[in-house]
C-alpha cells in the first residue's frame, strides 16, 4: 500500500493514540431529517490534541454528524438527534447545557470562507466582543493579532486589518475564518471540507495550519481528499450510507484496514 | 478523409461536412426577442412622455399667478369713520375693504365713477382675496390708516387665465368670462407694468379655496406629511419586526404558511377597503375624528404593512446563509445574528421596500376618500387631529372644480405630488447605496 507516506509513519511514532483521553463522545448518534434517517447509532469518540478526520462517499453522514457535534444541526428545519455525545463530562444535548456556550466552546470552520462582509479586525474581534472575553480595547486587539498569527495571517494583513475581510484571496479568507474560531478560545474546532474551495497552495497552508492548530485545539475535519485526510489527521473514521464503518489511527486505516469497504473506498473504487 | 497540409507544413485534419445546427435560426430568435424588449421600452416611454408632456404643459403655468399692484389709500374715512378702533377694535375686522380696492383701481385706470357697470367690471379684475389681505395689513398694523401704500394683490383668476392666453378671445364677448373691456384695461396696467406674473407662493402655502387664484396645497402639504410620518413610524417597525419574526424565528408549520398567504393577499386587497375598515374600526369604533390625517395614517399604514414585510423578507431571504452559519458557529445567539449580521445586509433591500411602500401610500386617494380627508379644508392643521387633506385627494377635488383657472393648479398639483414621489425613490436609490455592501 503507497498510499502511507513517510510524514504518516513518523506522526504515527510520535502519536501513541491509545493513550490519548477522550474529548468527546459520541454514543448511539443518529440524526433525522425529517422523516428521514441520516445516521445510525454511530459510536465515535474524539480524542484530544488530536486531528480527527471523517472520510467517505458524499451523503455517508460525516457532515451531519460534524455538525451535531456543536449543534449545528438545531439550525436545520426538522432536524432530530438521539444518542448521546459529550464535551469533557457535560451532555451537549442536555438542556442545562447552552448552545451558544457550546459554541463557544466547539468552534467551526465552513466548507466555503464565509467572512463578514466587515473588516478584518471586526471579524477576529466578534466573537471576543460577544462573549465578554476581552476587558478593554488594549485586550481586543491582543486577541486579534494572536488569533491572527495562530491562523498565520498576521503577516499578511497586519498592515490591512481595517480594510475588508472579503477583499481578501480565497485561501486568506479561510484563514480568517479559522482566526476568527480561534480568537473565541475554543477547546474544539469543526472544520467542514475547509479547503474544499482552495487551490492547491492554499490548502497546503491551511493544512500546515491545522498540524499547527493541534497542539492547542482538539480538531474534527470532514474531508473528500483520502491524501488530505492521511496528511493532516492522526485519525480517521470512514462512514458509508450513515453508518461509521471504522474508525483507526490514520496510518493503520490507509495501509490496513480492518474493513473491505474501507479498502474499497480508498484504492477508489467507489466513491 | 483525405489529410490536407497546410502551408506551415504540418499536417491538419479536414473539416468534417458541417452540420446545421440551426444557428441562423437561433441568433434570429434573439434579434426577434430584443426588437420586442425595445419595443416595450419605447412603448412605455412614449407614454411615459405623453404623461409628462400633458400634466407639464397644462400645469407649469400653475407655478406663476397673475397680480396687480395698487397704490392704495388706507382712508381713515372707509375704515373707520368714527375713529372708534382704540376702543372697538371689531371695526376694523367689518371695515369696508372692498370699497378701497374699488377707489384704487378706478383711479388708477381713470374710470368714471359713476358709470357702475365699468366700476364694477373694474373691481371684478381683483380677486375676491384682495380685501381679506388689506384687512390683515390694517390688522397687523393699525397706524397704515390715512397712508397711501403700493399694495400687490392677486388677480382674479379670470384675468390671469387671460394674461396666460389661456381664453380664447376671439370668442363673442358674451361668452366668456373677461369682456373686452377689462382686457383693455388689463393691457393697460400691464403697459404701465401694475399688472404682472409672479411665482406662486399662494400654491404652497394656501389651504383650499373656492376661488382658484387662492387655493392652494398648503394643507394638502401639511396633511400628506403627517401621513408620510405617520406611516413610517408605524409601519417601518411593525414590519421589519413582523418579517424577523416570521424569517428567522418562526416555526415553520400550518399556522405560519396561513400567515404568509394572508399577507400575501392582503398585499393584493384593493385601496378601498382599506378605508371601509379605517371608517368602521377608527372612527365608528374607536371614535377618533373624521378628516384627521392621523386616522390616514393608521388606515395607510395597514395598507403599507403588507409591502414592507413582503420587501423586508425578500431582503431577510437574499442574505447568504454562510453568514447565519458563521454567526451561529462563533456562539452568537439567534438575535444578535440577525441585529448584528442579516439585518445590516437587508439594509438595503428593506429601505427600498420602504420607500416604495410610502410612495405608494403617498399618492394613494380611496381609502382617504372614505375617512372623510376630502373635505374643504382652508386653514392649516396644526395636530394630525385636525382636519387636512392630501397631495392626490387635492388633485382628485381640483380635478372636478368648474372653473377654467382650476385645470392648471390640478396639474400644478399632479407635478407636486411627482416631484415628492422622485424626490422619495431617489431617496431610496441613494440610500441603497449608501448601505449596500459588496462581498
Amino acid at each position: 500500500m503507497n498510499m502511507l507516506t513517510e510524514a504518516a509513519v513518523e506522526k504515527a511514532l510520535d502519536h501513541k493514540m491509545s493513550n490519548v483521553p477522550y474529548k468527546m463522545i459520541g454514543k448511539d448518534v443518529s440524526v433525522y431529517y425529517g422523516e428521514k434517517r441520516a445516521l445510525f447509532d454511530v459510536n465515535l469518540n474524539i480524542r484530544e490534541n488530536t486531528v480527527t478526520a471523517l472520510i467517505g462517499p458524499s451523503g455517508c453522514g460525516k457532515s451531519t454528524f460534524l455538525r451535531s457535534l456543536n449543534r449545528m444541526n438545531d439550525t436545520i428545519d426538522g432536524c432530530r438527534v438521539t444518542g448521546k455525545i459529550t464535551l469533557d463530562t457535560d451532555d451537549i444535548y442536555d438542556p442545562d447545557i447552552d448552545v451558544v456556550e457550546l459554541r463557544a466552546r466547539v468552534g467551526m470552520v465552513f466548507q466555503k470562507p464565509n467572512p463578514f462582509p466587515k473588516t478584518i479586525y471586526e471579524n477576529v474581534s466578534y466573537g471576543p466582543r460577544i462573549h465578554g472575553l476581552a476587558k478593554s480595547k488594549a485586550d481586543l486587539d491582543q486577541i486579534v493579532e494572536t488569533s491572527l498569527q495562530r491562523a498565520g495571517l498576521w503577516n499578511e494583513v497586519k498592515d490591512r486589518v481595517h480594510e475588508s475581510g472579503t477583499g481578501l484571496s480565497g485561501g486568506q479568507q479561510q484563514r480568517l475564518c479559522i482566526a476568527r474560531a480561534v480568537a473565541v478560545s475554543p477547546e474544539v474546532i469543526l472544520m467542514d471540507e475547509p479547503c474544499s474551495a482552495l487551490d492547491p497552495i492554499a490548502t497546503a497552508k491551511v493544512e500546515e495550519l491545522i498540524h499547527e492548530l493541534r497542539e492547542n485545539y482538539t480538531i474534527v475535519i470532514v474531508t473528500h481528499s483520502m491524501q488530505q485526510a492521511a496528511r493532516v489527521s492522526q485519525r480517521t473514521a470512514m462512514f458509508h450510507l450513515g453508518n461509521l464503518v471504522e474508525e483507526n489511527d490514520t496510518d493503520k486505516m490507509f495501509t490496513n484496514p480492518d474493513d473491505p469497504r474501507t479498502q474499497d473506498y480508498i484504492m477508489g473504487r467507489f466513491g | 478523409m483525405t489529410d490536407i497540409v497546410s502551408p506551415a507544413g504540418v499536417t491538419v485534419s479536414k473539416a468534417p461536412p458541417r452540420r446545421d445546427i440551426g444557428i441562423k435560426r437561433r441568433y434570429a430568435a434573439e434579434r426577434r426577442f430584443q426588437a420586442y424588449g425595445i419595443a416595450a421600452i419605447t412603448f412605455g416611454l412614449v407614454f411615459l412622455f405623453i404623461l409628462l408632456w400633458t400634466v407639464i404643459g397644462k400645469g407649469y403655468t400653475a407655478f406663476q399667478q397673475t397680480a396687480i399692484t395698487l397704490p392704495i389709500e388706507f382712508s381713515e374715512k372707509t375704515i373707520d369713520p368714527n375713529n372708534k378702533r382704540a376702543t372697538d377694535p371689531s371695526v376694523l375686522i367689518a371695515a369696508n375693504y372692498p370699497v378701497l380696492l374699488r377707489d384704487a383701481i378706478v383711479k388708477q385706470l381713470n374710470i368714471n365713477a359713476a358709470s357702475r357697470p365699468d366700476v364694477r367690471d373694474a373691481s371684478a379684475m381683483l380677486s375676491k382675496s384682495a380685501p381679506i389681505q388689506l384687512r390683515d395689513m390694517v390688522m397687523s398694523d393699525p397706524s397704515i390708516i390715512g397712508k397711501t401704500v403700493n399694495v400687490t394683490v392677486l388677480a382674479d383668476a379670470n384675468v390671469d387665465s387671460a394674461n396666460k392666453g389661456q381664453i380664447d378671445l376671439s370668442v363673442d364677448e358674451k361668452n366668456r368670462k373677461v369682456n373686452d373691456k377689462q382686457v383693455g384695461w388689463m393691457n393697460e396696467l400691464k403697459a404701465s407694468g401694475a399688472l404682472h406674473k409672479q411665482f406662486n407662493t399662494g400654491l404652497f402655502v394656501n389651504g383650499n379655496s373656492s376661488r382658484p387664484e387662492a387655493a392652494g396645497l398648503g394643507v394638502a402639504l401639511i396633511g400628506s406629511l403627517y401621513l408620510m410620518l405617520i406611516v413610517l413610524v408605524l409601519s417601518l417597525p411593525i414590519g421589519v419586526a413582523a418579517s424577523i419574526y416570521l424569517e428567522e424565528f418562526a416555526p415553520k408549520n400550518k399556522l405560519t404558511d396561513l400567515i404568509e398567504v394572508n399577507i400575501n393577499n392582503l398585499a393584493a386587497v384593493p385601496s378601498i377597503v382599506y378605508g371601509l375598515l379605517g371608517l368602521s374600526v377608527f372612527i365608528n369604533f374607536i371614535g377618533l375624528p373624521r378628516s384627521a390625517s392621523l386616522v390616514g395614517g393608521l388606515v395607510l399604514t395597514l395598507m403599507t404593512l403588507p409591502t414592507i414585510i413582503i420587501a423586508t423578507r425578500a431582503a431577510l431571504r437574499a442574505v447568504p446563509p454562510s453568514i447565519r452559519a458563521a454567526a451561529l458557529g462563533l456562539g452568537a445567539s439567534k438575535m444578535q445574528m440577525v441585529f448584528h449580521h442579516v439585518l445590516p445586509l437587508a439594509m438595503p433591500g428593506i429601505l427600498t421596500g420602504t420607500i416604495i411602500g410610502l410612495a405608494h401610500a403617498l399618492g394613494e386617494t380611496a381609502p382617504l376618500l372614505l375617512i372623510g380627508m376630502v373635505a374643504f379644508v382652508a386653514n392649516a392643521p396644526t395636530t394630525p387631529l385636525d382636519p387636512s387633506t392630501a397631495l392626490p385627494v387635492q388633485v382628485y377635488m381640483w380635478a372636478n372644480e368648474a372653473e377654467r383657472a382650476f385645470v392648471e393648479r390640478t396639474s400644478g398639483a399632479i407635478i407636486v405630488l411627482l416631484l415628492f414621489l422622485i424626490v422619495m425613490n431617489m431617496g431610496a436609490i441613494l440610500l441603497r447605496r449608501r448601505f449596500e455592501r459588496r462581498w
